[in-house]
């Protein structure tokens, strides 16, 4: 019994990830500049993964396997804004305009101050 | 449908929503106008293909894909924060390029 809802709930948890990380790659393709397609890979994409990691985890039923996809979450969750932060920096330090709907820029006064 | 039926449908449909999701930033990364945009695509497709790791890992019922999954988004963490570097130091010469092909900035 316990095992059937287990598969139920893993297996609309595996769909909803995998819709999400469809949803993150249309954002990339659709969007207009690299900062707000960045918004959208790192977010969805980090909602994507993660859900399919729970999905992992619920259908298990093991401790280890539990541990391991937690920590695949927390390892997620912390380096992907921490990637997405650099990427964005660099090519905004190296001088990639953001397109013009871009409505509020808060570093245009210092761009080309710094090296 | 009994559970294992239905999760055997689930990871088929997850699957192919994942193939549609790595086509399609492919296309983005063919296309990307400027390196940054590659460099965001192939971080997107590793992300993608940990995910793919993790219903396969469903799929066959073992568990030490999972293992594989977290080892390789470690891998996309490194390759991203190493071309950030490679973005930042190329730096001036991709200034005259974007100059030249989008027009000066502001």
């Amino acid at each position: 019994m316990i095992v059937e809802i287990t598969q139920y709930v893993s297996g609309l948890l595996l769909v909803a990830g995998a819709a999400f990380g469809l949803l993150a790659s249309l954002g990339v393709l659709r969007l207009p500049d690299l900062y707000s397609r960045m918004h959208a890979a790192s977010k969805a994409g980090i909602v994507g993964a993660g859900l399919i990691f729970v999905g992992i985890a619920v259908v298990s039923l093991d401790g280890a396997v539990i541990l391991r996809s937690l920590i695949g979450i927390l390892f997620l969750v912390l380096t992907t804004p921490v990637s997405a932060h650099l990427l964005a920096r660099a090519a905004y330090l190296v001088g990639y305009q953001p397109c013009d709907l871009t409505v509020l820029n808060e570093m245009e006064d210092n761009t080309h101050t710094q090296p | 449908m009994s559970g294992a039926e239905f999760l055997n449908n689930a990871t088929l449909v997850a699957l192919g929503l994942l193939t549609l999701a790595l086509f399609t930033t492919v296309i983005r990364i063919a296309r990307g106008p400027t390196l940054p945009d590659r460099v965001l695509g192939l971080d997107l497709l590793t992300t993608i293909a940990t995910g793919y790791i993790g219903v396969i890992a469903v799929r066959t019922g073992f568990m030490l894909y999972v293992d594989i999954a977290i080892a390789l988004s470690l891998v996309a963490f490194l390759a991203t924060v190493a071309f950030a570097r490679y973005i930042l130091v190329r730096g001036a010469k991709a200034r005259e390029g974007s100059e030249k092909t989008e027009g000066s900035g502001q």
